[in-house]
């Protein structure tokens, strides 16, 4: 109980309340406390990823067995194990095969994911805008507004450029300002509750 | 010969720079020291091809060139000195025609580090504040006064989402979004996780929680088991439904939006830190009919996951949900506390707005006095 209870709140109360206090003093001590800290996270953050590499490895060793999608699990472990291959032997050089597969395949696949939010976006935007009540129609007539203030018609109608502008500077801002300081205030209200013990999800509650 | 040296002494160039001003850096490390200085109204800049700022470290030696300079420049830092070292300077101006004129010299100053940050002072007047609001309800709590806030469609769709995914037979799917366990966006969606992991056990139902970050994944793992755990079922509860996917944006992307399309889950929960991937999830879950409740602090994504899911907890409801669902007094009171600040904040920008007002139709600048507080060194 005490190692996996009592300590953990111990250590993060101590840590949140250096933590806390390090961002009001500028003084190089604290800053190389502050260094010395963000280095253990890291040096924490590296030990987990064998953690998160078993994992994969036995999730995808499990579905093989199973018989499930076996396709799918098996090109994912041959790309796991055959990509750590090339990186050992030949190194992860610029012009390594290593380089070569990660800029030819990892790349443009990110890239078409990244490129199908243009497809997502229209489909949201549909159902977003349809006039179904008195906000609903609002919210269309200002996103046609701002549509066509923000196009090349902007450009030739002085009147519609400063409208989108006024609407995104002023409206739009404000209530952008509005739920930036509640999640302010919600960020210093939950670190509070996790420094002092009253939140405790984070090691399983 | 008295008239010789009087034409020389009037015949002088005075130096074009004046007021020069050289300070320790203020809120710092240490090792720094400001200068700033005006020309004189009269001097023709044009003249002048450079200036260099001139460091005397010890009295007696010769000057140090610290930096060379436009003649437009009226500010310099210099930095890696010595803390506790005395340090003075002067401006050398030197003209197209190859002469120099010298400033005059500033008396020593020394580069000292500070234990206190001025310009967040007002950060730790709102901590303060904050923490006195939360001793004033944590006190009311415990004497067993009932908290109540306002109740949030996404949080009570929580139960409905489970129960309706159980009646399809279909499993939960948790997605905690990019964050690290460090972001509190993250910690919100585990306090989340834990409610909906322990639905599911009561239901007897599957949830997959497929994570970015490998520490999450091991806070996630002990979420989960705690939830199943305190529903009474921990012989439900399968650690391999909680894993680690991949830390690649669109990688994960691609490995969410695969798991939607072939076990199409009941309900989705979209709950953490969200950058471009969210609309890629969460129209993929839209595509195959899931309830979806999502739930960010991230203020540019917050618009798609609005149009594109059914419940979106809006920033600082996300970060309520903890005590919202736990009925926790000790929680509550946190929430009473920021619902405090929330108003002061509100009167803040009401009262500062008025006084900029005044200052600015009576150009008197000591109305901003409360912008000049909160903005510190960001004005």
């Amino acid at each position: 109980m005490f190692f996996s209870r009592t300590l953990p709140m111990i250590l993060v109360f101590v840590m949140g309340v250096i933590g806390a206090s390090l961002y009001f003093i500028p003084h190089p001590s604290a800053q190389s406390l502050e260094n010395t800290l963000s280095q253990w996270s890291i040096a924490i953050g590296s030990f987990a990823i064998f953690l998160a590499i078993t994992s994969l490895i036995r999730r995808y060793i499990n579905n093989l067995k199973r018989g499930k999608e076996v396709v799918y699990n098996l090109v994912a472990l041959i790309s796991l194990f055959g990509m750590a291959l090339l990186g050992l032997i030949g190194g992860t050089g610029p012009n390594s095969v290593f380089q070569k597969i990660f800029i030819n395949v990892q790349v443009p696949l990110d890239a078409t994911m990244f490129s199908l939010l243009g497809f997502y976006v229209t489909s949201a935007a549909y159902r977003a805008f349809r006039a179904r009540n008195v906000e609903a129609t609002l919210l269309l007539i200002t996103a046609i507004l701002v549509i066509l203030g923000i196009s090349t018609i902007g450009d030739s109608q002085t009147w519609l450029r400063n409208l989108q502008e006024w609407i995104m500077n002023v409206p739009n801002l404000a209530q952008k300002r509005g739920i930036t300081i509640g999640v302010g205030l919600g960020m210093i209200a939950t670190s509070v509750k996790i420094i002092l013990g009253i939140e405790r999800n984070w090691m399983g509650g | 010969m008295i008239s010789f040296v009087l034409a020389a002494i009037f015949s002088v160039r005075p130096s074009p720079i004046v007021d020069l001003k050289v300070m320790d850096n203020p809120n710092d490390e240490g090792g720094q020291i400001v200068l700033k200085w005006e020309y004189r109204k009269d001097a023709d800049l044009s003249q002048i091809s450079y200036i260099q700022i001139m460091r005397i470290d010890k009295m007696g030696t010769a000057p140090i060139v610290a930096e060379e300079l436009k003649p437009t420049a009226k500010r310099y830092m210099d930095t890696d000195l010595k803390n506790g070292h005395p340090y003075r300077y002067f401006i050398r101006v030197w003209f197209k025609d190859g002469s120099y004129i010298d400033s005059a010299i500033s008396p020593p100053v020394v580069p000292e580090a500070q234990w206190l940050h001025k310009d967040r002072i007002a950060a730790l007047v709102i901590l303060l504040l904050y923490g006195a609001l939360l001793i004033y309800y944590l006190k009311k709590a415990r004497k067993g006064e009932r908290l109540t806030i306002r109740p949030i469609a996404g949080l009570q769709a929580v139960d409905d989402a489970v129960g309706r995914a159980t009646e399809m037979g279909r499993p939960l799917l948790f997605v905690l979004g990019l964050g690290t366990v460090s972001d509190i966006a993250t910690l919100a969606g585990l306090a989340i996780l834990k409610r909906v992991a322990m639905k599911a056990a009561e239901y007897e139902s599957d949830i997959i929680v497929p994570c970015f970050d490998p520490v999450v994944m091991a806070a996630a793992q002990e979420t989960v088991k705690q939830g199943y755990l305190e529903a009474g079922r921990p012989d439900l509860y399968n650690e391999k439904n909680v894993y680690f996917l991949t830390n690649d944006q669109f990688g994960y992307a691609a490995g969410i939006d695969g798991i939607i399309m072939r076990q199409k889950p009941g309900a989705i929960f979209l709950q953490g830190a969200f950058y471009a991937e969210s609309l890629i999830i969460a129209e993929t879950g839209h595509s195959i009919g899931a309830i979806q409740i999502a739930g960010t602090s991230s203020v540019t994504q917050l618009p798609f996951l609005i149009a594109a899911t059914d419940y979106t907890l809006i920033g600082e409801e996300m970060y309520a949900a903890s005590a919202y669902l736990s009925r926790d007094p000790n929680s509550l009171a946190t929430i009473k506390a920021e619902d405090w600040m929330k108003i002061i904040f509100i009167g803040l920008i009401l009262v500062g707005a008025m006084l900029e007002t005044v200052a600015g139709l009576t150009g008197n600048k000591s109305w901003s006095f409360i912008k000049t507080f909160f903005a510190g060194g960001a004005q």
